[in-house]
């Protein structure tokens, strides 16, 4: 039995991670029909920003829960700057373009990202620090739940329900919905699209970065290649649940983080990405909607 | 035409665009700043700050943003000139086809049979006057040929985005290596074999995947690529990343070439002594196959099924419409190219003895497809241009290695943006019929009012 809490834990964990990297994927899908090849990278990227910000500040003195948050909002910041410089670059320019162009573009651009960073930094795996504060007063549950997965939990629920809220009550999370719905609509009642654009890219970075300390902090190593796999799992948590449906993302990313977590644990860890790839595969076979999407139809 | 403005002064559109390029060096120095300053050094804590490259990074982006803006705006501008053009409506222009450009003016002269024999008698002599290091080179640009023209198949004749494609490779470089590893059957039984298992395949994947398009196509194909990667990776008869090797090369009826042939060779014709004569041997088979892909895709693409697919690729409801079995043309293009990936992995399997799940990765995927970005997709002398500006220009430029893979990712987003069509743009001549009376609104109706600019992605 506590095997499999442990394995119910750590599924959770994953899920949530899964969970802030898929939004970013949701969000720009539901806006502008892209899978962003290139947003696992930024994810990457954001670990990257903050083990350097973690070694400048802990230099300068910085411990705990300074530390960490700080940490988290540099690499937050960063990674938003590069979502709405790769926007700028790959994808803006392709408005209007064939379905296909803007696909290889992002991906030419996740590629690009990978390898300035391998170049800038390095290609091997680099420790990350534990920036994670003791909490003493988790000793009573201390056998279920590490300090590592309360921060996570902690993050993602407070970034969701963030999320929601601006979404929901904000005059930009009001456009964003609208650009999802009809874009040349949203346009035609005063919306700037292109501002719209950009803002999505640069909150699904955020997430994404913030996904990146967290799997940092619960990994204790990051490398330059860590996004593409990453990515395509939360693109298979977005798919799951319904892409460019928000809280299907979240629905999805939980699913797939426990179906891994259990196949590592039932079956064996060497066939944990494929089960996540075969979930993949047999959803959009079956019903490429999602859980949470609407099946749309074709329009001539 | 309002967008052209008369009153504009060079001198003020200068300093608008100087502005302009100085703001975004400065913007990708701010983006660069952590990445590229600071080196760390994980197992002491410590860290080192410098900022010497960064000159170079700014030096590099003023002028990248300077051509950047340029070329955007001049495809903004030639955009506007064709919407006049088509607005105005200019028959005679559109039954000529498209503007001569260098590559069709070259590709169109008198003499091309002639080029043509040319070129196929250097490449017959090339092995036998060059050096080991030179035949070894051509060979692997001659697979990723091979390997271009089938994807091109899939992805630009098609249009269906194959993101898996190096696992049909795989398949058929693993078919020859474990029929050969446990059963010693020859290159030459296995040629047909790694073909079949690699169309097989492409069938079992295609038949449930047609009904997705676009990026959902892309995303499982994806998967399975790295499926195949995972389980060989994984299971004892493939020897999991040890791979398998002392795989034999192609034979020549059973004859030792590096014997008796190859002192003749040395003697009349002057061949390298280092020479392995079954790497030259191996040469003429993978010449021998591309001329074969060639034609075959030459002769496809203006056949019933290459009209299909191309009416495919353009739309699909429409091609159904006109009563193209969709179920059969994607499940033809999906297998075709994969035989020709499982061709190509057999020969490769035999030219380096040795293979392991880590030569299959996603990233070979990549390098193929921007063989056909950048060669043009589509069309076939591009292909043949991109496989081998791709594959042998790396091993040329020993300084250009490092950065391979970061240009090759730079190059997809600018070919993407500038130049869609690739190097060489395959040309199809627009044939209209020429009718009585409501002739103007036909041609409207064939070339398709100017695209709105939002709705492209609906």
């Amino acid at each position: 039995m506590t095997y499999f809490l442990d394995l119910f834990m750590s599924g959770l964990t994953r899920g949530s991670i899964y969970a802030l990297i898929a939004l970013g994927y949701t969000m720009v899908y539901g806006i502008i029909a892209l899978i962003n090849f290139a947003h696992g990278e930024i994810y990457m990227i954001g670990a990257f920003t903050a083990l350097l910000a973690s070694m400048v500040l802990s230099a300068q003195g910085m411990s705990g829960w300074g530390l960490l948050l700080s940490v988290a909002v540099i690499a937050a910041i960063y990674a938003g700057m590069y979502g709405w410089t790769v926007e700028r670059i790959a994808y803006r320019p392709l408005r209007g373009s064939s379905r296909l162009a803007p696909l290889i573009s992002a991906i030419g651009m996740s590629f690009f990202l990978q390898n300035y960073v391998q170049l800038a930094q390095t290609s091997n795996f680099v420790l990350f620090p534990d920036l994670i504060p003791q909490m003493p007063f988790l000793k009573p549950i201390a056998g279920y739940l590490n300090r590592t997965q309360v921060i996570i939990l902690l993050f993602t629920t407070l970034s969701m329900v963030a999320l929601t809220l601006f979404i929901k009550f904000t005059k930009m999370g009001m456009a964003m919905r609208a650009v999802a719905q009809d874009m040349t609509m949203a346009r035609l009642s005063g919306v700037n699209i292109d501002r719209v654009i950009s803002s999505t890219f640069i909150i699904g970075s955020v997430l994404a970065a913030l996904g990146g300390v967290l799997i940092g902090c619960s990994m204790r190593q990051i490398y330059f290649y860590m996004g593409f796999l990453a990515g395509m799992k939360a693109f298979t948590a977005a798919v799951l649940g319904g892409i460019g449906s928000i809280p299907g993302a979240v629905i999805g990313a939980l699913i797939l983080g426990f179906a891994e977590s259990f196949a590592a644990g039932y079956i064996s860890s060497s066939y944990r990405d494929v089960v996540a790839f075969i979930i993949l595969i047999i959803i959009l076979i079956f019903r490429p909607e999602g859980i949470m999407g609407q099946a749309q139809t074709q329009k001539v | 035409m309002s967008v052209i403005r008369q009153d504009v002064s060079l001198a003020s559109i200068f300093w608008s665009e100087l502005k302009s390029a100085l703001l975004a060096t400065l913007w990708m120095c701010l983006l660069a700043f952590p990445l590229m300053t600071l080196t760390i050094n994980p197992t002491e804590k410590t860290f080192i700050f410098s900022l010497e490259r960064m000159p170079y990074l700014a030096g590099g982006t003023f002028v990248l943003s300077i051509l950047w803006r340029f070329f955007l705006k001049r495809r903004a501008f030639q955009g506007i000139t064709k919407a006049v053009h088509q607005s105005g409506g200019l028959p005679e222009d559109l039954t000529k086809g498209p503007k001569p450009t260098w590559v069709t003016v070259v590709m169109g002269l008198r003499h091309k049979r002639l080029g043509f024999f040319l070129l196929l008698a250097f490449t017959i002599v090339l092995p036998f006057v060059s050096s080991p290091y030179t035949v070894n080179i051509m060979v692997t640009a001659l697979i990723y040929v091979t390997l271009g023209l089938g994807l091109n198949v899939v992805v630009g004749v098609s249009g269906l985005l194959n993101l898996g494609y190096i696992a049909f490779y795989a398949i058929g470089a693993y078919t020859y290596a474990l029929l050969n590893h446990y059963f010693g059957l020859s290159f030459w039984v296995c040629l047909p074999l790694g073909a079949l298992t690699a169309t097989l395949m492409g069938l079992l994947l295609g038949f449930p995947v047609i009904r997705l398009s676009g990026d959902y196509l892309a995303i499982v194909t994806l998967s399975f690529g790295e499926i195949t990667r995972l389980v060989l990776n994984n299971l004892e008869v493939t020897r999991g990343p040890r791979g398998i090797s002392y795989i034999k090369p192609a034979s020549f009826f059973g004859i030792d070439l590096n014997a008796a042939p190859k002192e003749f060779l040395i003697k009349w014709l002057g061949v390298d002594p280092s020479m392995d004569i079954n790497k030259i041997f191996t040469y003429f088979i993978i010449l021998a196959l591309v001329i074969l892909t060639i034609v075959c895709v030459f002769r496809l693409e203006n056949s019933r099924l290459g009209r299909a697919w191309l009416a495919m690729r353009e739309d699909e409801i429409a091609c159904q419409a006109m009563g193209i079995n969709r179920t059969r043309a994607k499940l033809t293009a999906f297998a075709l190219g994969s035989t020709w990936a499982g061709l190509a992995g057999v020969v490769f399997a035999s030219h380096i003895t040795f293979i392991n799940p880590a030569s299959f990765s996603f990233l070979g995927s990549i390098l193929i497809l921007s063989i056909v970005v950048l060669g043009g997709m589509g069309s076939i002398p591009g292909v043949i241009l991109g496989a081998i500006v791709i594959s042998a220009l790396p091993e040329q430029l020993r300084f250009f290695s490092q950065y391979r893979m970061l240009l090759f990712g730079a190059l997809m987003v600018l070919m993407m943006v500038f130049r869609p069509g690739g190097l060489i743009q395959s040309t199809r001549v627009v044939h209209i019929h020429k009718t009585k009376g409501n002739g103007q609104a036909r041609l409207k109706a064939l070339t398709g009012a100017p695209k709105p600019k939002t709705g492209g992605y609906s």
